[in-house]
C-alpha cells in the first residue's frame, strides 16, 4: 500500500484546504447520520399496525345534534346494510386514523392516575366488522353489551391491547384484572394483538404506542353517528360513494362529515401526509448534502492536481507509475475523509444529544456511525477519482518544461 | 475602482464557468433552503397584535382539587371563576371566550346544513383584539347581559352565503335558534389564532393547529351557551360532568378569559386581584389551593405554549446546518479559484497594487457570486414556499415571502458569500510577488 508519510508532510503545507475538506466531511457526517435516523424514525411511524382490517373498512360519520341516537342508528345501519357489497355494519365511536373519540385517565386503585388510553366503544358485531384480533381471553357475549351512562357503561368487561397490558401489569397475566376511570369500572376479559389509538403518536402513550381499550356498548344516546362499514377491498370505494348517498337520504336532518366519511386507507394516507412530506424533505436534504460535499471535493482536488502538475511530472520522470500517482491522490483523500469522519462522529453524537433534548428523538443507534463512515469514504473516493485520473495522465515531460 | 473590480470579477467568473456554477449553486441551494424555513418560522412566531400585545393578559386560577401549588394551573378556567373574574371588571377590558361546534342552517341560501366552529365571546373581544369590521359593528354590553340572539360573521362566510354584500340585519339559523347578523368582519387572520391557544405543553410539538382560521360565526358569550347547550367541550374535567356538553356547573375547565390592562402600573394590582380571588375561594372551600395563580401577557402565554410547531423548528435548524455546509464548501472552492491566479496576483502586486486592493478585488468577486446566488436562492425560496402552501397544515395559507424576508434573502446571500470569501481573499493578498513572478 501507499506510504502515508509523504502525503502527511504534503498535507501539512496545505493545512487550510485540508482542514476545510475535513470540516465539510465532519458536518456532512453529523447531518447525514442524524437525518437518516430521523427518516428511519418517521418510517417506523408510517408502518404502524392499526389492528383493524384497514383495506376492507370505510367510515361514515354523521353529526346529528338533537337526534334520538337509537332511532338514527336504526335508520342509518339499515340503509347501509342495503348497499350492495356491504358485508357488515357496526356502530362504533372511532376508528384508527379517524377523529379520536375519548381519551381518559385511568387508575388501578381509584386514586392515582397512571395512564391515558383511548377508549373505543362498539356495538354488537363491531369486533367482527373492524376485524380485531384477540390473542387471549374470551369473546364478548350478548350480555357484555350494556347501556352507557353518559359515556360508557358503569361496569364493563373490556379488551385491551397487549402493549397496554404490559404497561399496566408488566409481566403479569392481565385477564381478570380491573381498572377505573372516575366512577367507571372495567374488567379485562380479552387481550388484542394490536389496536392503535385513532391518532397514533399524538402525544398519548409512548411514541406511537398502542394504549387502547375496547368497550362493548349498546348503541344509543351516547353511541351514535360513527359507523364502520366492511366491504371487500375491491368494492370499497364504490361502497363508500353509495353509502354517503344513502345515509343522507336515510337521515336528512344529520350533517354528513365529508372529511371523516372516507375509507380507512384514505384516512390513513391523510393522517400521515405530513410525515411523508417530512421524510421527503429529509431525503432531499441528504441528497443535496452529499452532492454539495462531493462537488466541493472535486473542486479542491482539481485545484491541487493543477497546482502540483510540475511535481507530478517530476515524480513520473523519476520512475513513478500512473498507478502510483492515482493511489497517491486516493490515499490522500482517504486520510482527509478519515480525519473528517473522526471529528464528525463526535459532532454526530453532540447533534443527537441536542435533538434528544429538544425534539424527543431517541438515542442514535451506534451502527449508524460505521454506515455513515462507509458512505462518506465511498463518496470521497468517487469524487476524487476524476481529478486523480487527470493527475495520473500528466506526462513526465511536464517536468522538463519552464524549469 | 469598484467598476473595474466588477469587470475583473465578471471576467474571472466567465473564465471558469463550471467552478462558478458550482459556487452559485451551493449558495443558491443553501439560501433557498434556509430562507424557506426561516420565512415559515418568521411568519409563525410573529406578534399577532403588534403594539398592543404587551397590554393583553391571560389570568389563570386553579380550581382542580387534583392540582398543587407547585403545579402549573390548568390552561382554562371553570365557569364560575371565569364569570366572577369577568364581572368584577377590574381590567380596562375583559372578554370571556368559548368555542363550540354548531350546526349552521343556511335557510335563505338553500345550501345543506354544515357543522362549523362558533366562538362565543363578550363584546370586549372586538375592541380588545382590534378586530376589523366591514359592515356593522360589535354588539353592546346590554346585548351580552340580555343574551340577545345576535351574531357577527366572518368575511369568508359572508362571501359564501351573501355573495359579499352587506348582510347586516339578515338572519342565520344556528342549531334551532335564529340569530340576527349585526356585523361582518373584514378578512381577519391572526397568526397564531392566539386567543384559542392552550394545551401546547401537552401537544408534543404538534402545534400547527394553533394557526387555524378564526371561527366563521361569533355570538355573544351567554347567547352561545343558551343556543348550543349540550355541545360544549371541556379542556379537562376532574370528574365526569353530569350532563355531557353542559358544563356551567360541571367540575371542568373550559372557558378562557382575556383582559387588557393598558397601564403597566396596574398589572401588579390585577395580579394581586387574581391571587386574592383564589385565596378567597380557598377560604370558602371551593378551591383546595390558591398559590398557583398566573397572569401571563400574550407573548408570554404563546411562549409557554411553545406555539412554533416542533417540525418547523427542526426544519429550520436543518436548513441552517445545510447552509453552513454549503458555505464551507464555497470557502474551499473560492480558495482554489483565487490561488489558481497566484501568478496574476503577483503581477498586480509587482506593478504596485496594494494588498488592500487585491483583497478588495476578491471581495467584489465573492460578493458578485453572492448576488447571483441570492437571485437563484430567491427563486428557490419561492418554490419552497409554494411547496409548503400545498401541505395540509393549518398555516399553509399564511405562507408568503414578505418584504423584510425578501431583502434578507439577498443580504444573507451576499453576506454569506463575503464571509466565505474573506479567508481565501486574505490568502490571496498574502501571495509573495517575487515567487510568482519567477515561475511565470
Amino acid at each position: 500500500m501507499t506510504n502515508f508519510a509523504p502525503i502527511l508532510s504534503a498535507l501539512r503545507r496545505h493545512r487550510l484546504a485540508t482542514a476545510l475538506i475535513a470540516m465539510e466531511i465532519a458536518l456532512a457526517c453529523a447531518v447525514l447520520c442524524n437525518a437518516c435516523f430521523l427518516i428511519a424514525e418517521q418510517l417506523r411511524l408510517l408502518h404502524i399496525t392499526s389492528g383493524v382490517d384497514e383495506s376492507s373498512l370505510a367510515v361514515i360519520s354523521l353529526d346529528c345534534d338533537g337526534c334520538k341516537g337509537a332511532d338514527l342508528n336504526a335508520r342509518v345501519t339499515a340503509a347501509l346494510r342495503a348497499v350492495p357489497g356491504v358485508e357488515s355494519v357496526a356502530v362504533v365511536n372511532a376508528v384508527p386514523f379517524a377523529q379520536p373519540a375519548g381519551y381518559a385517565g385511568i387508575s388501578l386503585d381509584r386514586e392515582h392516575f397512571i395512564a391515558v388510553p383511548h377508549f373505543y366503544a362498539g356495538g354488537p358485531g363491531s369486533v367482527e366488522t373492524l376485524g380485531l384480533q384477540r390473542v387471549s381471553g374470551r369473546a364478548f357475549q350478548a350480555d357484555d353489551f350494556q347501556i352507557a351512562e353518559n359515556w360508557l357503561p358503569l361496569n364493563t368487561s373490556v379488551w385491551i391491547t397487549r402493549a397496554f397490558a404490559e404497561r399496566l401489569w408488566p409481566g403479569q397475566d392481565p385477564l381478570g384484572k380491573e381498572f377505573w376511570s372516575d366512577k367507571y369500572h372495567f374488567r379485562v376479559v380479552g387481550v388484542m394483538a394490536h389496536l392503535t389509538p385513532p391518532d397514533p403518536g399524538g402525544g398519548h402513550g409512548d411514541s406511537g404506542g398502542e394504549w387502547s381499550v375496547f368497550v362493548p356498548v349498546i348503541p344509543g344516546e351516547s353511541l351514535h353517528g360513527v359507523y364502520a362499514v366492511r366491504a371487500s377491498p375491491a368494492a370499497l370505494s364504490r361502497v363508500l360513494r353509495d353509502a354517503r348517498d344513502v345515509v343522507q337520504k336515510a337521515a336528512p336532518e344529520a350533517v354528513l362529515d365529508l372529511q371523516q366519511s372516507r375509507t380507512v386507507p384514505e384516512l390513513r394516507a391523510d393522517f400521515y401526509r405530513q410525515t411523508r412530506v417530512m421524510v421527503g424533505m429529509l431525503a432531499g436534504v441528504i441528497v443535496a448534502l452529499l452532492l454539495v460535499t462531493a462537488l466541493g471535493i472535486v473542486g479542491l482536488a482539481s485545484f491541487w492536481v493543477q497546482q502540483r502538475r510540475k511535481q507530478i511530472g517530476i515524480r513520473r520522470a523519476m520512475g513513478a507509475t500512473r498507478g502510483d500517482i492515482l493511489h497517491y491522490f486516493q490515499a490522500e483523500n482517504f486520510l482527509i475523509v478519515s480525519a473528517g469522519i473522526g471529528i464528525g462522529m463526535v459532532m454526530t453524537f453532540a447533534l443527537n444529544l441536542v435533538l434528544m433534548k429538544f425534539y424527543e428523538v431517541p438515542r442514535l443507534p451506534a451502527y449508524y456511525l460505521p454506515l455513515g463512515a462507509l458512505v462518506l469514504w465511498g463518496l470521497g473516493q468517487l469524487s476524487v477519482l476524476a481529478p486523480a485520473l487527470r493527475a495520473a495522465s500528466v506526462p513526465p515531460v511536464v517536468a522538463t518544461r519552464s524549469v | 475602482m469598484f467598476g473595474y473590480y466588477l469587470d475583473l470579477a465578471v471576467h474571472s467568473l466567465r473564465r471558469n464557468k463550471v467552478l462558478t456554477a458550482l459556487m452559485v449553486l451551493a449558495i443558491a441551494v443553501g439560501i433557498g433552503a434556509s430562507m424557506t424555513t426561516l420565512t415559515v418560522v418568521h411568519l409563525l412566531s410573529g406578534d399577532p397584535l403588534p403594539g398592543r400585545s404587551h397590554t393583553i393578559f391571560y389570568p389563570q386560577v386553579d380550581a382542580s382539587p387534583k392540582g398543587k401549588d407547585s403545579d402549573e394551573p390548568l390552561d382554562m378556567l371553570d365557569y364560575r371563576s371565569a364569570v366572577d373574574l369577568w364581572s368584577a371588571r377590574r381590567a380596562d377590558r375583559q372578554a370571556l371566550l368559548v368555542q363550540s361546534q354548531v350546526r349552521l342552517n343556511t335557510a335563505d341560501a338553500g345550501k345543506p346544513a354544515v357543522m362549523t366552529m362558533m366562538l362565543s365571546a363578550t363584546t370586549d373581544f372586538f375592541t380588545m383584539f382590534d378586530v376589523p369590521f366591514r359592515y356593522g359593528g360589535p354588539w353592546s354590553e346590554q346585548d351580552d347581559a340580555s343574551r340577545a340572539r345576535l351574531a357577527v360573521i366572518s368575511d369568508d362566510l359572508n362571501q359564501k352565503l351573501f355573495a359579499g354584500g352587506n348582510s347586516v340585519g339578515r338572519t342565520l339559523r344556528l342549531r334551532d335558534s335564529d340569530v340576527r347578523i349585526v356585523g361582518v368582519l373584514k378578512p381577519w387572520r391572526p397568526s397564531p389564532q392566539f386567543y384559542a391557544v392552550r394545551g401546547g405543553r401537552f401537544a408534543a410539538g404538534d402545534t400547527s393547529d394553533f394557526y387555524a382560521r378564526p371561527e366563521d360565526v361569533i355570538t355573544p358569550f351567554f347567547t352561545g351557551l343558551d343556543i348550543n347547550d349540550g355541545n360544549f367541550q371541556q379542556f379537562t374535567c376532574w370528574h365526569m360532568p353530569a350532563r355531557p356538553g353542559h358544563l356551567q356547573d360541571a367540575p371542568c375547565v373550559w372557558v378562557a378569559l382575556w383582559v387588557q390592562i393598558k397601564d403597566a402600573a396596574q398589572v401588579a394590582a390585577y395580579r394581586r386581584f387574581v391571587a386574592d380571588y383564589a385565596a378567597q375561594q380557598q377560604a370558602i372551600g371551593r378551591f383546595t389551593h390558591a398559590g398557583n395563580t398566573r397572569l401571563r401577557d400574550l407573548m408570554g402565554w404563546l411562549d409557554f405554549n411553545g406555539v412554533l410547531p416542533g417540525n418547523v423548528r427542526l426544519q429550520a435548524w436543518l436548513a441552517v446546518a445545510f447552509l453552513v455546509i454549503c458555505l464551507v464548501n464555497m470557502v474551499g472552492l473560492l480558495l482554489a479559484k483565487f490561488l489558481r491566479r497566484s501568478g496574476e496576483i503577483g503581477l498586480r502586486r509587482a506593478l504596485g497594487a496594494s494588498r488592500a486592493a487585491v483583497f478588495a478585488q476578491y471581495m467584489v468577486e465573492s460578493g458578485l457570486i453572492g448576488l447571483i446566488g441570492g437571485a437563484f436562492g430567491w427563486l428557490l425560496t419561492l418554490v419552497g414556499l409554494w411547496l409548503i402552501r400545498q401541505q395540509p397544515v393549518a398555516y399553509a395559507d399564511l405562507v408568503r415571502l414578505d418584504v423584510p424576508m425578501f431583502l434578507l434573502t439577498f443580504v444573507a446571500a451576499i453576506g454569506a458569500s463575503l464571509l466565505a470569501g474573506m479567508l481565501p481573499a486574505v490568502r490571496a493578498c498574502r501571495v509573495v510577488p517575487a515567487w510568482q513572478l519567477k515561475t511565470l
